[in-house]
């Protein structure tokens, strides 16, 4: 856990300044304990509602959390960010409909064509600055989404359902609900540590400069647009990775993963959750996927109810939900 | 055949990249002047075509609930200005972008809520219903036409008060350099009041007129906004020029592409490849086209800014 004592020391007091390293892992700890922890509900019964839900929340948090080193560590506000979600799907269930069952080669797809994506994509994009950046990552999003409503042989519009979820050794271990939330919940945590280490890493200490003067940066002799570009590919390949794990839960891609509204749920849920601090990611997408869950049982007009509830966190709640516990945990 | 063909095509992307600047040109002013991304502006364009219908079917002409619908989507566009907007001006771009995404999200359950899922009809006024013959044995809808001509006219009398008036000086001034305008004594927030009220309305206004050949429907306004904005971004944030050639280089490479992508890969590939790559790419093209703008100019066709 020395990265996160690392966070202790910010390079520039501009900087957000972390939590108290002796506490700063208090609050992931606890959410990571309590998602080891949710199968064991299966002792009151009701177990696979719960555990699809959860199952969901932690994807959607992989998802946001990759979007967290964009936005919250690079300021790169990227407005397409669902299109890898889109990818990694897409690599399951187009695989899968040829006959290519295996998890390790579906995965291999999914990262391989998330990096060429992100690699061309980003080395246009990130040629703007600004609203620019935002418009043509909305406009990347939307040309993938298209794309997928095109693929008439893969279900154009309606979508594609999986035969099966992937095989992993030869063996369809997956296809078990208590697996399934475990496979995610490792690649959750897998991700996170990844994610803080490169958040403490000299590579995240540039870009984090960079998001607060890339001049400055500049000058000290630093090229932002590496930076930024390797931070925008591996947090596609991360989306990529929430995307195949999507997939394989749901067991069934539509283009409906890539609309822009779907982006715009990442970054609902990243600020909901809290900018800039990894786990603002999780907290954010449990709070986003329950609150939905919970409206939606009420009334089937719950985004009349969503909607100002996301206007109000903009206006009254910066920094999110950790923004509120930050200063106490 | 073909070239009467490829005119229809020409007239309906004509068509289309007017719609397109009506929408953008508002978009472009409040992004130039305020530096606000409202992602909410799509909305005003499905809530023009939802009060021509309304009105259209309460007064029982469209004229007549045109005439109403325009100064209503106004007033809802300024009290969204004075609820919401107002409150983000001073905020980053992510805060924008978040809020008015909330205000899409509530406005599209709204508008279901309120007059169903289901899409509305609205009936042209008679006189403009029928069609007329452009070349021998080929009609040609006159509603379409009139959208062409009207949008013509928008755009000329925009491009007027925006280069011969003082109101447009000082719009053209805001969107250089806000600053130094509010600071010369120009009450910048009243421009702004100003610019977007025209704005939202003229979004209301491009719903309101394309609401009878097209389907009224919750959510119409998310993809139009998204062209909208790739409008503004290949014209140049803040310029009117900029967005009336991009709108209508939108207009026309998408509507021409989805026509004869399927034709031109013919040569190329066989008939149901063809076809089949041709679907698939002629939705994608404005982004190509977008990215390529992009990748030269990084601050679009005609930027207002330096």
């Amino acid at each position: 856990m020395n990265n996160l004592v690392d966070l202790d020391t910010p390079a520039s007091p501009a900087l957000a300044t972390p939590p108290r390293a002796s506490r700063a892992y208090v609050l992931p700890l606890i959410v990571f304990a309590i998602f080891a922890l949710v199968p064991l509900s299966a002792l009151w019964g009701s177990q696979s509602f719960i555990l699809a839900l959860v199952t969901r929340i932690m994807i959607l948090a992989l998802a946001a959390m990759s979007l967290d080193l964009l936005i919250g560590y690079g300021a790169m506000i990227s407005f397409g960010h669902a299109a890898y979600v889109g990818l990694g799907a897409y690599s399951v269930a187009i695989l899968a409909s040829h006959g290519i069952t295996d998890g390790f080669i579906q995965l291999a797809v999914a990262l391989g064509v998330s990096l060429i994506f992100a690699l061309f994509t980003g080395a246009i994009s990130l040629r703007t600055k600004g609203v620019y950046f935002i418009m043509i990552t909305l406009a990347f999003g939307q040309m993938l989404f298209f794309l997928g409503t095109s693929l008439a042989a893969y279900g154009g519009d309606d979508g594609l359902t999986l035969a099966s979820r992937s095989m992993f050794f030869g063996s369809k271990f997956l296809k078990n609900d208590v697996a399934m939330y475990y496979v995610a919940f490792g690649v959750l945590l897998g991700a996170y540590l990844l994610l803080r280490a490169i958040v403490a890493s000299r590579f995240g200490r540039v870009l984090r400069g960079i998001r607060e003067n890339p001049v400055r940066m500049e000058a000290i002799g630093f090229a932002p647009y590496r930076y930024q570009l390797t931070a925008y590919v591996i947090a596609g390949m991360i989306a990529g990775v929430s995307g195949f794990l999507l997939a394989n839960q749901t067991e069934f891609v539509s283009p409906a993963y890539t609309a822009w509204q779907r982006s715009g749920d990442l970054i609902f849920v990243l600020v909901l959750g809290g900018l800039g601090s990894l786990h603002g990611a999780i907290i954010g997408a449990a709070v986003f996927s329950l609150l939905a869950d919970i409206l939606s049982h009420y009334t089937e007009n719950w985004a009349l109810i969503f909607g100002p509830i996301l206007i109000l966190v903009v206006l009254y709640a910066r920094g999110g939900i950790t923004g509120l516990f930050g200063s106490k945990l | 055949m073909t070239l009467t063909l490829a005119l229809v095509q020409i007239l309906n992307g004509l068509q289309f990249g007017l719609i397109l600047f009506l929408i953008a040109a508002g978009l472009t002013l409040v992004f130039g002047v305020m530096d606000f991304i409202n992602l909410a502006h799509g909305v005003q364009y499905m809530v023009g075509a939802y009060l021509v219908a309304a009105f259209t079917a309460m007064t029982g002409s469209f004229v007549a609930g045109l005439a109403l619908a325009l100064p209503a989507a106004l007033i809802f566009g300024l009290l969204l200005e004075v609820l919401i907007f107002r409150h983000l001006y001073d905020r980053d771009h992510l805060d924008q972008v978040l809020a008015t995404f909330g205000v899409i999200i509530f406005l599209n359950q709204a508008v279901k809520y309120i007059w169903g899922a289901a899409p509305l009809n609205v009936s042209i006024p008679d006189a403009l219903s029928g069609a007329v013959e452009i070349t021998d044995g080929m009609l040609y809808p006159v509603w379409r036409l009139v959208i062409i001509a009207v949008g013509l006219a928008v755009g000329l009398a925009l491009y007027l008060v925006v280069n011969k008036t003082k109101l447009g000086m000082l719009v053209r001034a805001g969107a250089s350099n806000a600053a130094m305008v509010s600071a010369l004594g120009v009450n910048i927030r009243l421009l702004f009041t100003i610019v977007f009220g025209v704005g939202a309305m003229l979004a209301g206004f491009a719903g309101a007129m394309v609401a009878p050949i097209l389907s009224v429907e919750p959510g119409m306004g998310d993809n139009v906004l998204i062209l909208a904005f790739v409008v503004i971004v290949i014209g140049g944030i803040g310029s009117i020029r900029g967005a009336f050639i991009a709108a209508l280089l939108i207009g026309l490479v998408d509507t021409l592409g989805r026509f004869f992508a399927p034709t031109l890969l013919k040569l190329l590939l066989d008939p149901s490849a063809a076809s089949q790559t041709g679907r698939a790419i002629a939705p994608m093209l404005i982004y190509i086209l977008m990215a390529a703008v992009l990748f030269f100019r990084p601050s679009g066709l005609f930027p207002s800014k330096q």
